[in-house]
């Protein structure tokens, strides 16, 4: 079910990723990025979001071993690492804001907040989503390996990561790289 | 026989009746496939008289020449909800009523895999539907039309709230509609019955199979460009604004890589109706299962290759045209293939004349009428001549009304015994059905020569031109006639509920396994399953004790 899921999300974003793919092709739109985004701080928090894919598998690895306590450990780990990855988009977001810098701007205003947006909501939805199975887990909910609740989770959330790689790849690496 | 380890709770039984012990609220908080299949037709009842309603009131308002009975704006709003009505509220929702509670029955399941998310799947639909139509005591509703084009959608060209109510609202029936897909898809995957391999599922199953992951992959654009509209017109935003750099072209790739796909989400299953109609009622099996099966599945994959085919008006260049054009004629091929499957059933089969057959028999006529449309639309020079004319309004009537409503007809008196434990009468199925027929080609066919004489779609009035006069008003009386076909319907599935013959388990000496069980079924669905030797599985079981007696 979760990679049926995952396809329609999916086709979601590649509608998304397309839209402004044709939007970038007008004038000033890539200058745009390059002026306003800061490529440096996201690209931190980025790899930061890409090791909680890392950190959720220890997570999964050890819950089907039975070791729940490195369990609760890795699980912990994934959602700092998420919830570190929102500050930094909701720190972009504001700078960009008090720059005067807002969706109704412009078209690549209305482009970069709808796109980062569905994605950083998509971020929090998986967050929600762990933070239920942390809980469950301190009570004591997840003691043996029998549940599919996490690996269905995990396939999510590393769907939400690679969405991450392409969003990021093209609103912030290839106008940088093609300038 | 193997047993069925689906476990199910059995305290409640179901009942088509809405007086049954504990009332209303078992209906409201149901999670048994049947029922909610029984709710999801319902609701598509009460949306087809609000969208029939409209469609009367435009009749009306057509049926003589500069006619005053609804103003410019009321007519833009009923025209739009009709659309969207019939699309997202009556067809959908019907389609989804047969396919819950008919695919379980079908494969020897239980239920459906995730119960819960059916039932929410079916009241989130409702609810958007709800919000849809609140729109017209918030404002006004929807005036673009119910593809919905920009700049037509932005606040400049309308300004009442109701094409926010058409996001909102869309977006949660969107919602219900892909989360029942997913439900069928992970159902007939991993519930089928043991021993039923994918080449021996009843072609019904098989139609609804590739038509939710058609689902599944049509909705989201469509999502897409509902956030993108929301966000346009709530906060600034510049997808579609032209004025301002945004692009409505942009909107019409993202409605129609949804639409296009959307009008085979509404065929398919029909498609899949009409082979097992015309199995049983050709004493026959089908003729090509895997031709039927392929070019299903063919029709699903060219489906999201041809849709600019509805934007051949726009001027994308001639590269663009001739590849769209091909591809377009091309769906024709798998269509054609499935034609000639059933033709192929009925020939040489002792056929029974049933109002379900009758159904699916006018059904051929009809949708080669809007299949022939369709494919002369798919060649530009018409496609330029003709768009937005009468013609397409004729064209899409004779696809989903003779098409998808002519099939969900004949699966409704296909298995309305089942779902009710009661008989329709068939002298009456045969009034409405030649009511309905004659009301339905009076309606549109004059429509065709109406587009190509010129007059426009979605005009609210007409000037007394040479023919323009009879013809609507031919139309319109050809409607009235379908109305009143409609009301002989409810009235017949009515009576037939009160005072009809009882049923039994198989009244039609059908093939697949929902008629093995009683009518209407328990709630749990099987103790105890027939092995399955083929698609036919029931017929197969009845020829094995047909053998036994004569002990052989």
């Amino acid at each position: 079910m979760m990679r049926l899921v995952i396809a329609t999300e999916a086709i979601l974003f590649i509608s998304l990723m397309i839209t402004y793919v044709y939007f970038d092709l007008s004038v000033g739109f890539t200058k745009q990025s390059i002026n306003y985004l800061d490529i440096k701080s996201t690209g931190i928090f980025s790899v930061l979001l890409f090791s909680s894919s890392f950190t959720l598998v220890q997570a999964e690895k050890n819950y089907s071993e039975g070791k729940i306590k490195k369990l609760k450990i890795w699980l912990f780990a994934t959602i700092v690492l998420g919830s570190v990855f929102l500050f930094g988009q909701a720190k972009e977001y504001f700078k960009l804001l008090n720059n005067h810098f807002n969706i109704s701007l412009d078209v690549f205003s209305t482009n970069f907040f709808t796109l980062t947006g569905f994605h950083a909501f998509h971020v929090i939805i998986g967050l929600i989503l762990l933070i239920i199975v942390f809980i469950l887990t301190l009570a004591g909910d997840f003691d043996r390996p029998n549940s599919t609740a996490l690996s269905s989770i995990g396939m999510y959330w590393h769907f939400v990561d690679i969405v991450w790689i392409l969003v990021f790849t093209l609103v912030y690496v290839l106008p940088y790289l093609l300038k | 026989m193997e047993t069925v380890n689906v476990p199910e709770p059995e305290e409640s039984l179901p009942s088509t009746s809405i007086s049954n012990d504990q009332g209303l609220l078992q209906w409201i908080s149901t999670v048994d496939h049947k029922q909610i299949g029984i709710l999801y037709l319902l609701m598509s009842v009460l949306f087809l008289l609000l969208g029939g309603v409209a469609a009367l009131l435009i009749r009306v308002q057509l049926s003589v020449p500069n006619n005053n009975f609804l103003s410019p704006e009321m007519y833009n709003q009923l025209f739009t909800m009709h659309g969207t009505t019939m699309v997202f509220l009556v067809m959908t929702p019907a389609i989804l009523g047969f396919s819950v509670y008919f695919v379980p029955l079908m494969i020897g399941a239980n239920d459906l895999a995730f119960p819960r998310m059916n039932a929410f799947s079916l009241w989130i639909g409702l609810f958007g539907g709800m919000l849809l139509y609140f729109s017209f005591l918030a404002g006004g509703a929807p005036d673009a039309g119910w593809f919905n084009y920009a700049p037509l959608n932005q606040r400049a060209y309308s300004q009442s709230s109701g094409i926010d109510y058409y996001c909102i609202g869309l977006l949660l029936v969107g919602i219900g509609t892909v989360g029942t897909s997913i439900n069928l898809i992970v159902t007939i995957i991993y519930y089928r019955a043991k021993g039923m391999s994918l080449r021996k599922l009843p072609v019904f199953v098989w139609m609804i199979l590739i038509n939710s992951f058609l689902i599944v992959a049509a909705f989201p654009p469509l999502n897409a460009a509902l956030s993108m509209l929301l966000l346009d017109r709530q906060l600034q935003t510049h997808f579609f604004n032209n004025t301002s750099g945004g692009s409505p072209i942009v909107w019409q790739h993202l409605f129609w890589s949804f639409g296009h796909p959307e009008v085979y989400i509404l065929i398919l299953p029909s498609f899949g109706i009409l082979s097992e109609v015309f199995q049983v009622y050709s004493r026959k099996p089908i003729f090509g299962y895997s031709f039927i099966v392929g070019s299903g599945i063919a029709i699903a994959l060219l489906a999201f290759g041809v849709w600019v085919h509805h934007m051949f008006a726009v001027g994308l260049g001639l590269t663009v045209y001739s590849y769209f054009a091909a591809s377009s004629m091309l769906i024709g091929v798998p269509t054609g293939v499935k034609v000639f499957n059933w033709l192929g059933t009925m020939w040489g089969g002792s056929l029974r004349f049933t109002t379900s057959m009758l159904f699916a028999m006018a059904f051929l006529v009809e949708f080669t009428i809007g299949g022939l449309s369709g494919v002369a639309f798919a060649i530009v020079p018409i496609d330029w001549q003709l768009t937005d004319s009468y013609f397409v309004v004729a064209h899409l009537h004779y696809v989903f009304v003779g098409g998808s409503l002519f099939g969900l007809m004949a699966g409704l008196f296909y298995w309305y015994p089942k779902m009710s434990g009661k008989m329709i009468s068939e002298k009456l199925g045969k009034w409405f059905f030649w009511l309905f027929v004659i009301g339905f080609n009076m309606t549109f066919f004059i429509q065709h020569i109406l587009g190509i004489k010129g007059m426009p779609r979605r005009v609210y009035t007409y000037p007394d031109l040479p023919g323009y006069t009879w013809m609507n008003m031919l139309s319109t009386i050809g409607g009235f006639l379908m109305s009143l076909s409609f009301l002989l319907l409810f009235y017949i599935l009515h009576k037939s509920y009160k005072i009809g013959k009882p049923a039994g388990n198989d009244p039609w000496d059908a093939y697949t396994l929902e008629w093995t069980v009683s009518s209407p079924p328990k709630i749990r669905n099987f103790t105890e399953l027939p092995p399955i030797y083929s698609y036919r599985a029931f017929r197969d079981l009845k020829e094995n004790a047909k053998n036994n007696k004569h002990g052989k």
